[in-house]
Order: C-alpha cells, then sequence, then structure tokens
C-alpha cells in the first residue's frame, strides 16, 4: 500500500507548498515513486512552485468529476520521470472535493504503483484540509517559530488525532514538526523560539529545521524546488528532512549561529 | 550599517514571553479539546438565566465535561457574589 503523508499547517504562508515540493523532490530524487496533490482548490499554487504550471491541462477535481482520467491529469516531472503532480483545480465550489472522490484517487494512484503520495493541505480547517489530512498515514506539520503558527498547528494536531482515518479506527497519524524560517541569530538572542520551546510547547518530534534563507524566494521565481540547490543551507535542510522521513538518523545542521573568521569579518561575507 | 548603531537598543529577547503564553492558552485549549460544540453555548444560555436572579459575572459560570469513569460527567459551578450582611439577615 502506497504510504500517504499529508502537508500541512493551519495557518498560511509558513511553507507548506514550498516543503510538498522539495520533499516529493527529494524522495523521487531517492528513487521512490512520488504522486504530489495540491489539495488548495481555487488557490492552485503548487504547480508554479514546481515549475509545471504550463502543462496543467486537466486537474484533481477533474478526475474526481470522471471529466479526466488519472493517467491524463497526472503531470510528469521533467526532472524524475517517477513523479508526479496533480494540480488542484481554480474552481470556485468548495464542495467540488468529497470523501468518496478523494479515496478512489488515492486508491488508483496505489494501483498504479506509486510508493508515497504526499497530500498539500490548504490553510485553515476547512473541507480541502480535513480532506487532505482524512487518509494520512504521517504528517508533517510545517511550522514557523512564531505564536500564531505554533497555536495553529496545535489546533491541526487535534484535528489528526481526532478526525482523520487512523483516528476512527483506534489508531494514530505519525506527526512531525518540520520548522521553517528559523533564524539561529536571532534564537541566540533571545528573540526567536527555539527548537526546544516549540518541542516542547507542541509536545512532538521535529524532522526538520529549515533555515531563513533566501535561496528559498528565488528557487520559488524559477519554479526549482529549493531541495535542488545543492548549495543552499535551506536546499541541504529538506535533503535532510527527506533522509529523516526515510528512516535516517541525522543530526541537525545549520542550527547555529556561524562563527565567522577573521577575514570574513574584515572583508564580509 | 550607521555609526550610530550602538545607540540604538538591542531587540528585546522576547522568545521565552511568547512560549510562556503559548503554554497557557495551548494548555487551555487542548482542554476543551474533544468537548461538544455546544458546551459555549449552553454555557452563555446558563449565565443568562442565572443573571435573571442573581447578578453574577460574567467569569461566575463553569461548564464543563469531566470523564468518571464509564460516565461523562457535566460539571456545572456557578459562583455566587459574597452576599452583604443586610440582604440576608
Amino acid at each position: 500500500m502506497a504510504e500517504i503523508i499529508v502537508v500541512t499547517s493551519g495557518k498560511g504562508g509558513v511553507g507548506k507548498t514550498t516543503t510538498s515540493a522539495s520533499l516529493a523532490m527529494g524522495l523521487a530524487r531517492l528513487g521512490k515513486r512520488v504522486a504530489v496533490i495540491d489539495f488548495d482548490v481555487g488557490l492552485r499554487n503548487l504547480d508554479l512552485i514546481m515549475g509545471c504550471e504550463r502543462r496543467v491541462v486537466y486537474d484533481f477535481v477533474n478526475v474526481i468529476h470522471g471529466e479526466a482520467t488519472l493517467k491524463q491529469a497526472l503531470i510528469r516531472d521533467k526532472r524524475f520521470e517517477n513523479l508526479a503532480v496533480l494540480a488542484a483545480s481554480q474552481t470556485r465550489d468548495k464542495d467540488a472535493l468529497t470523501k468518496e472522490g478523494v479515496e478512489k484517487v488515492l486508491k488508483d494512484l496505489d494501483a498504479d504503483g506509486f510508493d508515497i503520495i504526499l497530500c498539500d493541505s490548504p490553510a485553515g480547517i476547512e473541507k480541502g484540509a480535513f480532506l487532505a489530512m482524512y487518509f494520512a498515514d504521517r504528517a508533517v506539520v510545517v511550522v514557523n517559530p512564531e505564536v500564531s503558527s505554533v497555536r495553529d498547528s496545535d489546533r491541526i494536531l487535534g484535528l489528526l488525532s481526532s478526525k482523520t482515518r487512523k483516528a476512527e479506527q483506534g489508531g494514530r497519524v505519525q506527526e512531525y514538526l518540520l520548522l521553517t524560517r528559523y533564524n539561529p541569530k536571532r534564537v541566540e538572542s533571545g528573540e526567536m523560539m527555539s527548537i526546544a520551546d516549540v518541542e516542547e510547547v507542541l509536545g512532538i518530534k521535529t524532522i526538520g529545521v529549515i533555515p531563513e534563507s533566501p535561496d528559498v524566494l528565488s528557487a520559488s521565481n524559477k519554479g526549482e524546488p529549493v531541495i535542488l540547490d545543492e548549495a543552499s543551507i535551506a536546499g541541504q535542510a529538506y535533503g535532510d528532512a527527506v533522509a529523516r522521513l526515510m528512516g535516517e538518523d541525522r543530526p541537525m545542521r545549520f542550527i547555529q549561529v556561524e562563527k565567522k573568521g577573521l577575514l570574513q569579518k574584515l572583508f564580509g561575507g | 550599517m550607521g555609526i550610530f548603531d550602538f545607540l540604538r537598543a538591542k531587540p528585546k529577547a522576547t522568545a521565552n514571553i511568547a512560549k510562556e503564553r503559548l503554554r497557557i492558552i495551548v494548555a487551555q485549549e487542548r482542554s476543551h479539546r474533544g468537548a461538544p460544540d455546544y458546551l459555549p453555548l449552553l454555557r452563555r444560555e446558563l449565565l443568562e438565566v442565572i443573571r435573571k436572579y442573581v447578578n453574577v459575572d460574567f467569569d461566575a459560570v463553569k461548564v464543563d465535561l469531566v470523564k468518571d469513569g464509564e460516565h461523562e460527567v457535566l460539571d456545572i459551578s456557578v459562583a455566587l457574589p459574597e452576599t452583604r450582611p443586610s440582604e440576608n439577615p
């Protein structure tokens, strides 16, 4: 059975789509057959971040309504042929997604031989977010070290432990924390909550810490998920998170302030 | 970087304030998690009825769902105002 992983957060703008794109790309790079689905009906964006926006012909809702086959709607990635994107519909009809429809698409993806299905959740706690998490085996909760993001993600943790199929069957969705926009310098000076602070409030394990980096914006400008940027610390941090998702034990990197050498101090850099 | 930068106050270390506030609000919200959606409305209506007879504060009524073994108990407590001696001879 394909493993279903939801990328969620509650609050908007914390980096869910950026994370979904990089995790999907990273898992595909390891040879996994990956499908990534944009659940944000009405506000399609994953296609832009993945760089395949001009190749969207059919979308998730077309497949659910039987207007297109899954094969027609899946967009094969140009970089990894074992990676496919299913774009969100731009319809304004919020009821376009149904539980039965989503379940059928997930089953068909599994039958097509995908190993991992990533569900990119919309912000909020409405139907789209609920359906993105409902069938999940694991959940990556994206959090900024900031009060509103932390509080909202705790709401999401509550929903993961009650409103998912796993929870209804008496099990539980395995949850992980993924901190984004982490600024070690501001953490050191006491301006920003640390990894330990956020872990303590939420009580879940961290799977990755993505340092604040200008590379994230330039990656989205180009439509190349930042994980592909090997020189970028944000890209490397996503690479580590992917390895941890696959069970590897890796120490967290880029969470300390870099000590500048004398030459760097003199000449900048 | 300006030469008078050293005069500017450093940003305050506020992370610990954030953490403390979150700890309290998250604990409070978790305690209400899984409770039926009607509790806030029930509380408000009870308060309205009680206030017809006694002048209690807005936070005088507490409604909680408590687990007692197998059963769920609706625990309602109303704090009455201190009665003045003249009213209660």
